[in-house]
């Protein structure tokens, strides 16, 4: 077993990162313009990373899959985002910050990138104010904050429930001026196939006009990928439908190693599945666990309405297993046991896979007003979806799918095991460990985009040999043809399903075995019922059109052939690591009372999985994990 | 949502291969349709329908499905994302049309937003008005502390209020001269309210109107049609304060014009 270097510079935690600035090579500003810098994805870290780079100088260009850079996926996180600047006085502080993210993250992040995110998270904050995000204030004009799960602290800044809109217009504002200017030229509605390495450097990207459907090729000095997370292998989840793993997957490809892919962070309080047609998965926030008593009936099979259903035959099964934490456990046990009660046949609704989430004794308690004053918004929102009215029947809610911990393995710098693919927010495995906290991840891409990348690629570039190389280099033919035979492919089966009927049978294959709860037998079921859908989808697909016009049938069958390979490797991931740990929960790896237990004697450390050609299997280096400035603890909710 | 009353429609759909074909409606029987679906839903089973009998698929934008990102938008019985108050046609549900009904689903329609196929169109000159001037103009860094501008509460909601526009395009479809002044005064009226905005409001409102006009949208009406269309009901009283910034810049900064 080989191991891996995260490149983590020397000295003591809270030095690293001056340190390493000071280490880093600098690129002459006159120099900037001789260089060219692809970045693919305008969420939050490609936008932020696009308007960075060429406001310092370098020409940009940067793709996106949307018809508009504005429409990147953060757009749609609710909550807020976190920064260490202690405005509430309530003992916050860069450490403490660095110590709930870890602690959070069940110890498997890295402790100099977490405490760098502690450390950028302020200057964020004051870049957003600076571009007029018009966060929430105090009557006295200074900026509210507000608790977040997981951490006894205020530090989240949000602008009403739309954080990651209003964050995302900002750094869309500083692309559009850079745009304007010249310094980024824009690619909307382009879809990345390829990255092209030449000479063992990232060197450019092979993309699809999704409107004339031509594939293009593009060189550059240095490629960056911020393409979001893969949660979409579980077809619902809370993500976007264009939302995808190809770019990331790809580049695993070409060599690109993938981190811990099977770290999922599966949301507690999403909106249940009606039917078969549903396709997608709305998350209510968490906040209103803060009010609600979470039960199922205590029957298996009661189909009762819900208010029919007397108090003595209702189950509060986390108030009576977690009589401290009741029903604020952390994301991942509401998940679990919401799943567990489900497994038993005591869910509810048309499916029977939800639980009920009671506001009743709340309104009593506080009274509609009060009740309709903090979630009001929410609540309509659930009666347009499901039809029924919280106020006077339980809520249903089921655990969905929301989030990737894993995605591609980067060093300090935010580099792949490729040099000069850089690898930006939720796309790279990231500094959230085996769970992320709430709010933190628009802090980490927007800190990646804005105050890390910039700095480190500016480092290789000035440090690296660059030999000339332009779009009609061999690699960039070699790539298009690929890209093409791909297409060509999928549109010659012509067999009898869709697209979408494949991608459902993923879904329920992985939300199956690769979800909350895992276990051998199942990890092992999973890997062969991936091969086989993957076989049939390519006998079986039928994809209507051509490739020369706008076609997203053609678009998602690209992106199931890359969800097809990547849900069997997350399989493999997980079957690897036998230990519960963040988000999952191993039953091999569980007390008698069905905690889970990590093990840190064995699995201390990022498994990042190189890609050995079809049908192979991958290879597996580690990168272990070294715990300096915190204990190592076991969670415990009782 | 115990037993499922299906519904039987009728769609009357704009076809139209690319922009350079005919295009024209195609009427399309949606039977068994779950009330519970969203309108996309709908569209979905639609399609899925639709290949498996060798035909094409109705091509329509959507993301994010949740009335955030702003991709979606289409006339739905001549409204555009249908008549559901305060919110885009992915979160407009199934069981707001009764049994037998027929529905007629175009494209939104601006001289400004080119056709792309059947309900699809191209809305980048609205990114065009933000590149215009549609941001504050701050380097990454150098800023300062976040705290060191305080902002009244009520400023920053009703600043908030503008910045909920999500740049779908209905208030254009819905205008009948397809102006993008709700568009353009949502970012102006931000921008104008918050402090951070003031070094560059005279530059902006002139530098995003005249985008607005070079971009081919037509003039404000004040009939009102976008307010009522906007998904996020961003007020009109926005374009109020978007014409005093443009009297101010334009009477008091002649050379700028």
């Amino acid at each position: 077993m080989q191991q891996l270097d995260g490149k983590i510079p020397g000295g003591p935690l809270a030095e690293k990162w001056d340190r390493h600035r000071m280490e880093m090579k600098l690129v002459n500003p006159a120099n900037r313009r001789r260089f060219n810098v692809i970045v693919v994805g305008t969420g939050l870290a490609g936008a932020s990373v696009s308007a960075s780079l060429a406001e310092m100088g370098y020409n940009v260009k940067t793709f996106c899959i949307q018809d508009s850079p504005r429409r990147a996926h953060s757009i749609a996180a609710q909550g807020g985002i976190n920064a260490a600047k202690n405005y509430a006085n309530d003992g916050d502080s860069i450490r403490r910050f660095f110590y709930d993210t870890i602690k959070g993250g069940d110890f498997r992040a890295r402790e100099a990138n977490v405490y760098r995110l502690g450390q950028v998270s302020n200057n964020v904050i004051d870049q957003c104010a600076a571009q007029g995000v018009p966060f929430a204030r105090e009557y006295g004009g200074l900026l509210a904050n507000r608790s977040f799960g997981g951490v006894q602290v205020s530090r989240t800044f949000y602008a009403r429930g739309q954080t990651g809109q209003q964050l995302l217009l900002g750094a869309y504002g500083a692309l559009s001026r850079q745009i304007a200017g010249g310094q980024v030229q824009m690619f909307p509605r382009y879809e990345m196939q390829d990255l092209v390495v030449v000479n063992d450097q990232a060197r450019g990207i092979i993309a699809r006009n999704l409107i004339t459907g031509d594939l293009e090729p593009y060189a550059a000095d240095a490629v960056v990928l911020a393409t979001g997370g893969y949660c979409n292998v579980f077809y619902l989840s809370t993500n976007a439908i264009s939302s995808n793993a190809s770019a990331i997957f790809r580049a695993y490809k070409k060599g690109a190693y993938l981190a811990n892919p099977s770290f999922v962070q599966i949301h507690p309080t999403g909106i249940p599945h009606y039917s078969d047609h549903q396709t997608k998965l709305t998350l209510m926030s968490e906040s209103l666990r803060n009010d609600a008593r979470v039960w199922v009936p205590k029957n298996s099979g009661d189909k009762r309405p819900a208010n029919d259903i007397p108090e003595n035959e209702r189950d509060y099964y986390l108030e009576e297993k977690y009589p401290s934490f009741g029903n604020l456990v952390p994301r991942d046990v509401a998940s679990r046991n919401a799943k567990q009660q489900c497994d038993a046949g005591k869910g509810v609704g048309p499916t029977g896979r939800a639980v009920y989430m009671d506001f009743s004794e709340a309104i009593k308690r506080d009274g509609r007003e009060v009740i309709a004053r903090k979630y009001g918004n929410l609540f309509d929102m659930y009666k347009n979806i499901i039809n029924q009215d919280p106020y006077e029947t339980p809520m249903m809610i089921y655990p969905s799918a929301h989030f990737t911990m894993g995605g591609l393995w980067v060093d300090y710098n935010l580099m792949s095991t490729i040099p000069g693919l850089f690898v930006l927010g939720e796309a790279n495995f990231s500094d959230h460990g085996a769970n992320r906290l709430g709010a933190n991840s628009l802090m980490q891409a927007l800190a990646d985009g804005y105050f890390i990348a910039p700095y480190t690629i500016a480092g290789y570039l000035a440090e690296v040999e660059l030999p000339d190389v332009s779009s009609d280099h061999d690699a960039f033919k070699v790539s298009l043809k690929t890209a093409d035979a791909l297409i060509k492919r999928l549109l010659s089966i012509n067999g009898e399903r869709t697209v979408d009927s494949f991608h459902k049978e993923l879904g329920r294959i992985m939300e199956d075995h690769v979800g909350v709860t895992r276990n051998e037998t199942g990890l092992n079921e999973a890997i062969e019922k991936v091969r086989g859908l993957r076989e049939k989808f390519w006998q079986n697909l039928k994809v209507p059109g051509d490739d020369r016009s706008y076609g997203l049938n053609l678009q998602k069958a690209g992106r199931l052939v890359d969800f097809l390979e990547l849900g069997e490797l997350m399989a493999i991931d997980a079957l690897d690591r036998k230990e519960s740990c963040g988000g999952h929960l191993r039953e091999e790896s569980q007390s008698e009372e069905g905690e889970a237990i990590r093990d840190d004697d064995n699995f201390c450390h990022v498994s990042a999985w190189e890609y050995k050609g079809d049908g192979m299997q991958p290879e597996l280096y580690k990168e272990p994990l070294v715990f300096e400035n915190v204990e190592l603890t076991q969670r415990s909710y009782k | 949502m115990s037993e499922i009353e299906y519904i039987n429609l009728t769609l009357k759909v704009w076809r139209q291969a690319g922009p350079q074909e005919r295009g024209r409606f195609e009427t399309i029987p949606a039977a068994e349709v779950d009330p519970n679906m969203s309108f996309l839903e709908m569209l979905d089973a639609l399609n899925e329908k639709l290949i498996l009998e060798d035909k094409e698929p109705i091509e329509f934008d959507n993301d994010c499905r949740e009335g955030i990102c702003g991709t979606c938008g289409a006339m739905v019985n001549g409204i555009p994302h249908g008549h559901g108050r305060g919110m885009t046609i992915c979160q407009l549900h199934m069981r707001a049309f009764n049994d037998g009904d027929t529905i007629v689903v175009e494209p939104f329609r601006a001289r400004a937003f080119k056709m792309v196929k059947d309900l699809i169109v191209d809305r980048s000159a609205l990114d065009k008005i933000i590149q215009a001037g549609g941001y504050i103009s701050v380097n990454t860094g150098g800023t300062q502390d976040a705290n060191a501008i305080p902002i009244a509460q009520e400023t920053v909601e009703e600043a908030m209020d503008a910045a909920a526009c999500i740049g779908c395009g209905a208030c254009v479809a819905s205008c009948p001269s397809a102006s993008a002044m709700l568009f353009v005064s949502a970012k102006v009226s931000q921008f104008a309210l918050l402090p951070q905005g003031k070094p560059e409001a005279n530059h902006r409102v002139l530098a995003m109107l005249k985008e607005m006009d070079n971009c081919g949208f037509g003039n404000c009406t004040n009939h009102r049609m976008c307010e009522s269309a906007c998904p996020k009901e961003v007020s009109i009283t926005h374009i109020a304060r978007f014409n005093r910034e443009f009297l101010k810049a334009a009477l008091f900064n002649k050379s700028l014009l």
